[in-house]
């Protein structure tokens, strides 16, 4: 007999009741779904925050003695020049930032700059992928020159209701800087918005002094990486005078930032699935809620199939794919939601990091989705089913 | 009588319900027989236990004591699965209530016993067909219950009987939801069955429908048979002024 066409009657019959028994499992799937199909886009944002690039970078920061605590002992271009030192060391510079303003078109924004090592000026530009899209890049000798970085110098979102262009002279801090060139979009708003000069002119307009905020070490070679950290984490304990295990810095390596970029990514992933949880577990229960209510609405019904002749495994059956039908129902229009989130999601995060990244809809992920779905409404339908099935006749057709 | 004519025989048959402390003898040691091809009438005032006798008589309940035989075959020791088999195929339904399934239509009511023992599509469309036809209904074929009056369902629900081509047909009360002249239109059907070689037992509390179809009647009184006339005997006239009790 023709099961699915009955359960479909059904479901229709129960009308709004059937909708509402549907959001759990909606929700759940919905949740699943738009969680994987942002996984690309979700992890080339966090990434992108990261500024991970070349694999064979490190790069020291001083820290506190104890978790968030301020720095107390900053670094020092002596720390640059002994790590510059070790021999697996390529080369190592420093990379200072401070918190700016711009006076400019008589308003006023307040953003960071990061100060370039002249020596280090094209290793620089390597490191983090920079490239000019008009100007030039700064040059050895260039003094009060900037590069602006691609949405600062768009004048409809930077603030300053004017495009900066190359040329340009900004106040900075209360002194003339020229602009030598905007830099292409990098998707990362941490160096789109942002100017970088050479390490004396920023010195000049902050207190930097010889402190050091970070030091860039580029490794030989990408399997030298680990052999470096360690290399530098004992050096630095011994010109800081620190033990093992209360070092007051931090050398970080690219798989380091992979494994908390991961940490990251599982955080929100944990959270989602448990949203996803708690909503399949409510449908879950819905379903056997409405599947019970519904058995003992129809038991006439049940009544007359057993007598013209429904075995008990029939009955059982057509409330069994009823459920499976409700939490298919469910979790297709989650996918559908899902879908359609993940996409909105995507737009979003290529937006705000001026990336490229593409949903992943795959047509397993959806045939999942559904099979899964299809079996959670089935699963709930257990009991209401067997419950139908068991149904004495007589008394079933006297209700 | 010979034995191979017998079509349901009924042997010391019981049926007890416990409502608390107290057991309802709701049939009490009832034996009768049904011979192929009989038009019989089971008769008596509510309570009386010809519900019962007919939810036994078509393996919709079991019996607490003796023995139902349909067909020689011992049907009171059966399991639900054989007695719902026995329920498909050798037996028509037809109710008070009509008891059609809202959710589907004219046609797919009548294809619900055939689907159910899982004929081909083709088979069954044929049958249907022919069945809507019999039962006048073609017009109404695709219609659900609810849009068709109450001597309509009732031949639906003749149809859906009909189905299976059972040798037995069981109708509790076919006529008590209807007026008179649909009343009568359902029982001509019955009527005709009759004539084509069906067996019938009907349920009713209505002297006069016993009168005019019936061959036999059973007069129960509190789960026991109290007497039993034929269309010919003298005692058809107590038929007429029988008052139910």
């Amino acid at each position: 007999m023709n099961y699915f066409l009955f359960a479909l009657r059904n479901l229709k019959r129960k009308g709004i009741r059937s909708w509402l028994t549907l959001l759990g499992i909606c929700i759940g799937i919905m949740a699943v779904v738009s969680l994987i199909s942002l996984g690309n886009g979700l992890q080339s944002a966090v990434v992108s925050q990261f500024g991970l690039s070349s694999t064979e970078v490190i790069t020291v920061q001083a820290s506190g003695g104890s978790l968030g605590s301020e720095v107390v002992t900053p670094l020092t271009q002596d720390d640059v020049r002994a790590i510059d030192g070790l021999g697996t060391v390529e080369f190592a510079y420093a990379e200072n930032s401070a918190t700016i303003s711009i006076d400019y078109n008589d308003r006023l924004i307040v953003t960071s700059a990061i100060s370039i090592s002249p020596d280090y000026d094209d290793e620089f530009y390597e490191i983090n992928e920079l490239e000019r899209e008009s100007g030039r890049l700064l040059k050895s000798g260039d003094s009060k020159k900037i590069l602006v970085g691609n949405s600062l110098a768009d004048g409809t979102s930077n603030g300053l209701e004017k495009e900066i262009i190359t040329g340009k002279k900004l106040t900075i801090m209360g002194e003339e800087f020229t602009v030598t060139g905007i830099l292409e979009k990098k998707g990362n708003f941490l160096v789109d918005g942002i100017v970088f000069m050479y390490e004396s002119d920023l010195d000049s307009i902050s207190t930097q002094g010889d402190d050091v905020d970070k030091i860039v070490v580029k490794v030989k070679d990408k399997d030298l990486v680990n052999k470096t950290k360690e290399d530098i984490e004992r050096l630095l304990r011994s010109r800081r005078d620190v033990d093992v295990g209360s070092e007051d810095f931090s050398v970080t390596t690219p798989e380091s930032s992979l494994a908390q970029i991961n940490q990251i990514l599982g955080a929100i992933q944990a959270f989602v699935i448990i949203i996803a949880s708690i909503s399949i577990v409510i449908g879950t229960v819905g379903i056997i809620n409405t599947m019970t209510t519904s058995v003992l609405e129809r038991r006439k019904e049940i009544g007359i199939m057993k007598s013209v002749g429904a075995k008990n495994s029939q009955i059982f059956s057509q409330f069994f794919i009823e459920s499976g039908f409700l939490g298919l129902i469910g979790g297709g229009i989650g996918v559908l939601f899902g879908v359609i989130l993940g996409y909105i999601g995507t737009i979003l995060i290529n937006n705000f990091i001026g990336a490229e990244t593409a949903p992943m809809i795959s047509f397993s992920l959806i045939f999942f989705s559904l099979l899964g779905s299809f079996l959670i409404g089935a699963l709930a339908g257990i009991f209401p089913a067997m419950k139908a099935a068991k149904q004495n006749p007589v008394q079933a057709l006297n209700s | 009588m010979k034995k191979e004519e017998v079509i349901i025989h009924l042997d010391n048959v019981s049926k007890f319900y416990h409502m608390g402390e107290t057991i309802v003898k709701a049939v009490d040691g009832i034996t009768l027989s049904v011979k192929k091809g009989d038009f019989v009438a089971v008769m008596g005032p509510s309570g009386s236990g010809k519900s019962t006798s007919m939810h036994l008589i078509g393996s919709l309940d079991v019996p607490t004591k003796g023995h139902i035989f349909l067909d020689g075959h011992d049907i009171s020791l059966l399991h639900e699965s054989d007695l719902a088999q026995i329920r498909g195929k050798n037996i028509g339904f037809i109710f008070q209530q009509f008891n059609l399934i809202p959710t589907l239509t004219v046609k797919e009511n009548i294809m619900l016993p055939l689907s159910l023992q899982g004929m081909a599509e083709e088979e069954r469309e044929e049958k249907v067909n022919a069945l809507l036809k019999k039962m006048e209904l073609v017009e109404r074929a695709d219609h659900f219950p609810n849009q068709i009056s109450g001597g309509q369902q009732q031949r639906v629900a003749i149809a859906r009987a009909l189905a299976n081509d059972p040798e037995v047909i069981l109708a509790d009360e076919p006529t008590g939801n209807l007026d008179t002249k649909t009343g009568e239109i359902v029982m001509e059907h019955l009527e005709k069955l009759h004539k084509e070689g069906k067996t019938i037992v009907m349920v009713t509390h209505s002297p006069e429908l016993a009168k005019e179809y019936a061959q036999i009647v059973y007069w129960l009184k509190d789960g026991k048979i109290q007497k039993v006339t034929t269309k010919d005997s003298k005692s058809m006239k107590k038929v007429k002024d029988w008052k139910g009790d």
